[in-house]
């Protein structure tokens, strides 16, 4: 599987490590005050789509940036992949 | 059609042609007390044990494509209870147990092998966790020995003893433990639920869930509407897709599992070996083939095949364990679609729908689990209650604090 890097173009995808759903970004507030339930939620539970999926790769073999690919888990079809940006939230769509 | 000896022998001179298909190809009722969404292993086993052990009379199995097409004929066939925690060990003995029963009780030929699984350790830190599992092992019953390097030498001569880097030092030996033909499992079970009356409904894929007030009622599928009082979903690798459908997420990611077979070989591997330094384990089918694996790829998939590095890493392996396997070519490689959880144990557990029920999370251990998954789910679908060995596997035990964190890995479903 080759991962079209934005800037450094396809690498093979064994030199990142893979971080899960994007929306992991999305850390909630820890002072909120569901903030218990809201870190179960977080931490644990995952949207697990069939089909596009928004995901962080980490490319800890080459330029170590964090990438959010759009990759099709039905096909492995990588559909989209950007520089993770942590001012941007993250998101599971 | 009950086998024996004698029919085998009669059919062997009169030319096969008296057997008939092991189970009926049911068509869908209107309305069944129970509904089993899912005809891999453990759906077939859970109806089975419904209707054996709970008197349930009125119960189908709806399977989306055919029996022994899923997870249950894609697996490595091997069967332990070599578990550390108190939340697993049981469960896990129980399934053993009903493995070393199994074929008389649904008389049918599962080729139950008890070969023996050891897993080899490197190192003294290992050996001493080996140690600590093995004795917690003793203390739920079940059988295991620790031996060191000359006793593996004289099981295994042809390992890797003195490798540089990761020497064998010596195994965990669970003797009870080996291997199950898989396809016998699924063909046994669904020919012994359907001799009690239970409707296996193939290529039936449920598209829905009705709900009415508050509670699940029935599915839709392809093949119409069929009502029920209680729906067990049992589909393990697809089940955050299905839960979708009732509004339920699930602490689960879908990751693809590789699994590899060489040519056919004369017997060389007696057991079953896992390697201690590395993720890689190998058996000998009884066609000969070499079967073995490693690791999830480690990226969400639904997918059912995975990608080359992880063959690399597998054959590495066992390069590393056994060198003579690098004189086998490799003959076939195929993926399945596990669910992986978020602590790397399962669930079998109601959800917040009254009349659902939910079995799933195996990772890629749910083949030894087969029967008791099924006779733990049966007894929750039947009861409204946990069976005692199954009592762990709740789905909010990650809010309540009741972690069955096997590897101590967290909340990383790609680590476990």
């Amino acid at each position: 599987m080759l991962i079209p890097h934005p800037l450094l173009g396809p690498r093979d995808a064994s030199e990142f490590v893979y971080k899960g759903d994007a929306a992991l970004m999305n850390r909630p507030d820890g002072f909120a005050d569901d903030a218990p339930e809201a870190f179960v939620q977080y931490a644990y539970q995952r949207s697990n789509p069939r089909g596009a999926h928004r995901e962080l790769w980490f490319h800890e073999q080459g330029d170590r940036s964090w990438l959010i690919v759009t990759r099709d888990t039905l096909t492995h079809e990588v559909l989209d992949c950007q520089l993770a940006d942590p001012r941007r939230a993250g998101g599971s769509q | 059609m009950g086998f024996s000896g004698f029919k085998v022998i009669k059919e062997a001179l009169t030319g096969h042609r008296g057997w008939q298909p092991l189970w009926r190809d049911a068509a869908p009722k209107p309305q069944y007390d129970v509904i089993i969404v899912g005809g891999g292993g453990h759906g077939l086993a859970t109806a089975y044990y419904l209707a054996k052990h709970h008197g349930v009379k009125n119960i189908a199995v709806l399977e989306k494509g055919w029996i022994g097409g899923g997870n249950v004929g894609r697996n490595t066939t091997i069967v332990r209870s070599n578990y550390l925690l108190d939340g697993n060990q049981p469960f896990y003995e129980l399934s053993l147990r009903l493995w070393e029963g199994l074929e008389q009780d649904i008389n049918f030929n599962a080729m139950v092998s008890q070969r023996g699984v050891l897993n080899l350790y490197h190192s003294d830190a290992q050996r001493d966790a080996y140690r600590r599992r093995g004795n917690a092992m003793r203390m739920h019953g079940t059988d295991s020995e620790l031996l060191d390097a000359e006793q593996v030498r004289e099981m295994y001569p042809f390992l890797n003893f003195e490798h540089a880097r990761f020497p064998i030092r010596g195994g965990l030996l669970q003797r009870r433990g080996g291997t199950v033909r898989h396809d016998a499992v699924a063909w046994g079970y669904a020919r012994a639920a359907d001799r009690l009356g239970v409707d296996i409904i193939q290529n039936c894929e449920v598209e829905d869930f009705r709900i009415e007030q508050g509670a699940v009622v029935g599915v839709q599928t392809n093949r119409g509407y069929i009502g029920a009082s209680k729906v067990g979903v049992a589909v393990a690798g697809h089940s955050s897709h299905v839960m979708r459908k009732a509004g339920i997420e699930l602490p689960i990611e879908s990751h693809v599992l590789q699994a590899f077979v060489s040519e056919g070989l004369k017997p060389v591997i007696p057991g079953v070996i896992t390697f201690g330094a590395g993720h890689f384990y190998l058996s000998q089918s009884d066609k000969g083939g070499l079967v073995f694996g490693g690791d999830i790829d480690g990226y969400n998939s639904y997918a059912s095949r995975g990608n080359l590095p992880v063959l690399e890493d597998v054959c590495e392996g066992g390069m590393a364990l056994m060198p003579m396997l690098g004189r086998a070519r490799l003959l076939r490689m195929w993926g399945g679609v596990m669910d992986m959880s978020m602590d790397g144990s399962p669930y079998i557990d109601r959800t917040g729908l009254p009349g659902l029920f939910f079995n799933g999370g195996w990772c890629y251990g749910g083949f030894k689990a087969t029967p008791a998954s099924g006779w733990c789910f049966a007894h929750l679908l039947a009861t409204g209650q946990s069976h005692p060995t199954a009592a762990a596997y709740r789905l909010d035990r990650f809010q309540s604090g009741g972690m069955i964190d096997e590897k101590g890995q967290g909340a990383q479903p790609n680590l476990h």
